[in-house]
């Protein structure tokens, strides 16, 4: 009998397919060539040094939309993409967000609710990486109560004109296009902002302490005219966005899974290093009761992903069970970068070492694309029958 | 224009190597198996070389090795090599360089070619020799340690790296290029190219179906043997240069002793 490996103690990847497999690999390769020598400085700076640069790598490897199909995407199954999540936000938050709001968001908009000429004319540069894209639904007052929004669109002849403050809106001051959700006198309507729209700002928020290495931004719509045609003309209410933001969170749920085992590996590697009072601080008890609690949570997180990525492959993902798998999994890897960055002594709070912008990054993951408070209500009402929301 | 890569798996370098005790071979189930990191490159030049060409080449992976190097070929096929041959048979366990090359020319004359690219070593054995006795096997010109290649009509040009510099050697096809890591930056596998090559054409070739007989390879027709084998002893301690305001020169004195300069 074999040593389990503590890399991946329960074998949760023993029944991937040689194709997910190939495609795990490949992200991981590439995460840890390409992007993870880079990271620390980005956050650091706090920005992308070269987020057009960094699009056109994830375009080339066909990571953007991955898992929709036809327009230039790849068009692999939920597992795979869920991977690709797992192994991005192994190395940083930033990067996986970048991938969640370009195809799970904007991608899976236009998809789901755009026109055929929409889809046409977005998707295929955006899923190549010559074209960026964000997704406006949250503002300065409205949150987890998404339908408070102030963002307005009303008629003026056979055009619209929107009128509002989008913001915490990721690659918003790079973007093509932004995707921007606005109420209108029928309900909750999206539309489609190309860059450089007359009355279309952006700005970029700067003194972040998490996800640093990300662009976010405010979005300010100031009686921007936009044709009929810019309208998403499926999206009927904020059933749409809604559910957009169900296929980022599903990211979330195996992201917050490669977090979290990054944070063991660093450990593994400091604590197996650092000597203290003559020998490896890895070798004390009060550090192995802390590694093998973090064990159970990376390994748990995974499983938990796995299975919720083999019901969304089967499709029989329920919109709670992505509550239960975000709750979770987040929570998990807060417990597991906390005590990571522990262990690491002040060596922890540097970016010579991962655990810190991890931890700090997780802050971001654990309030964005619903709270814990909105997932633990989801599964209260999925559970009880009862809303208690409000 | 044919252009066969050939590839190998080799255990992941990352990870402890083993033998195996008894027929002192590589244990391959002891590490997970990836494709050779110079054979990567070769894989790109190959793919370079075709869309040099327009298209109007095809790219034929070609391996030797057990069931589980279909990974290997599934990597090279994802980078956007056409199809695959598999050469394998339990009897080819154990072949030598001598052997292998001899297996390998076997497969390679049964599937035509006008170019033949590899890696100029492989990480597990090391021998850095099987470009040269291919090309002596086959008949056909040898252009090895390649960090440039240019094919134009039947001709070929490559930049041969040498201890002090280059050499430009050229012949003509068909041929047979080793390359070394300064050639180029393989690609990675796109996703559309890793669900590509589930669909593309593998061929399995047994010893019989390559025409090679059985007992000029394996271990029983190898030209070499392992005679015994022993852990690396730990390293020593080092040199330590003490300066007295000549550790520059003392320093420069120790590196040209190991010709560093």
């Amino acid at each position: 009998m074999n040593t389990p490996d503590p890399h991946d103690f329960l074998a949760v990847d023993r029944d991937l397919s040689e194709e997910e497999r190939a495609i795990r690999d490949t992200v991981r390769d590439y995460s840890r060539t390409e992007l993870l020598p880079h990271v620390a400085d980005w956050f650091d700076e706090g920005t992308i040094a070269d987020p057009r640069g960094v699009a056109k790598g994830f375009g080339a490897l066909g990571v953007f939309g991955m898992h929709l199909s036809g327009y230039g995407c790849a068009g692999t199954n939920a597992v795979s993409y869920g991977l690709a999540c797992r192994e991005l936000e192994a190395v940083d938050s930033g990067l996986r967000s970048f991938v969640s709001v370009q195809g799970s968001l904007a991608m899976t908009a236009i998809h789901r609710y755009g026109s055929e000429e929409q889809r046409q004319e977005w998707l295929p540069p955006m899923a190549g990486g010559d074209a960026i894209g964000c997704f406006g639904l949250t503002e300065p007052d409205s949150g987890s109560d998404p339908g408070s929004m102030r963002t307005r669109a009303r008629r003026d002849g056979s055009d619209w004109v929107l009128s509002g403050t989008k913001m915490w809106i990721t690659n918003g001051s790079i973007a093509d296009v932004a995707i921007v959700w606005a109420a209108t006198d029928e309900g909750i309507r999206g539309f489609l902002v190309p860059r450089g729209t007359p009355g279309f700002s952006a700005n970029v928020i700067h003194k972040k302490l998490s996800l640093r290495a990300s662009i976010t931004s405010e979005l300010v719509l100031d009686e921007v005219r936009l044709p009929d045609a810019a309208r998403l003309p499926a999206a009927d209410g904020l059933r749409a966005p809604l559910s957009c933001l169900s296929e980022a969170r599903y990211g979330i749920v195996w992201g917050a899974a490669g977090a979290a085992r990054a944070c063991l590996e660093a450990t593994l590697d400091y604590t197996g290093s650092r000597v203290q009072f003559g020998r490896p601080i890895s070798g004390f008890q009060l550090t192995q009761r802390k590694l093998a609690d973090m064990l159970v949570d990376v390994n748990q997180s995974m499983l938990t992903a796995l299975q919720i990525g083999r019901l969304k492959d089967a499709g029989q993902a329920h919109h709670s069970h992505i509550s239960f798998g975000k709750m979770a999994n987040v929570r998990a890897a807060q417990r597991v970068a906390a005590l990571a960055r522990g262990l690491h002594g002040a060596n922890g709070v540097t970016l010579e070492y991962p655990v810190m912008r991890h931890m700090a990054n997780l802050e971001s993951v654990a309030t964005y694309e619903g709270t814990e408070e909105v997932h633990a209500l989801t599964l209260g009402q999925t559970l009880t029958g009862v809303p208690a929301f409000r | 224009m044919n252009i066969v890569v050939c590839v190998k798996q080799v255990p992941d370098t990352a990870t402890e190597r083993k033998l195996r005790s008894d027929d002192k071979t590589l244990d391959r189930d002891a590490a997970d198996g990836v494709i050779n990191e110079l054979d990567e490159y070769a894989v790109e030049e190959a793919l370079k070389l075709k869309e040099a060409h327009g298209g109007e080449a095809a790219v034929t992976v070609l391996t030797m090795g057990p069931a589980k190097a279909t990974e290997t070929i599934r990597k090279a096929l994802a980078m956007g090599a056409d199809k695959a041959v598999h050469l394998t048979d339990d009897a080819l366990h154990g072949s030598d360089a001598l052997s292998t090359s001899y297996a390998m020319a076997q497969a390679l004359g049964r599937i035509g070619f006008d170019l033949v690219v590899l890696g100029s070593e492989s990480t597990d054995a090391r021998t850095g020799v099987l470009a040269a006795m291919l090309a002596e096997r086959l008949g056909v010109a040898q252009l090895t340690q390649a960090k440039k290649v240019e094919v134009s009509g039947t001709s070929i040009a490559v930049e041969r790296v040498t201890e002090y510099g280059y050499d430009k050697v050229e012949a003509t096809l068909p041929a047979v290029v080793s390359v070394v890591e300064k050639i180029n930056e393989p690609r990675y596998p796109s996703f559309k190219g890793i669900m590509a090559a589930k669909k593309k054409p593998v061929e399995t070739l047994s010893v019989a179906d390559a025409g090679i007989a059985a007992d000029q390879v394996g271990l029983a027709g190898a030209w070499s043997e392992v005679a015994e084998f022993a852990a690396a002893p730990p390293r020593g301690a080092g040199t330590i240069v003490k300066g007295d305001g000549d550790g520059g020169t003392k320093t420069a004195d120790f590196l040209v002793t190991k010709k560093f300069i």
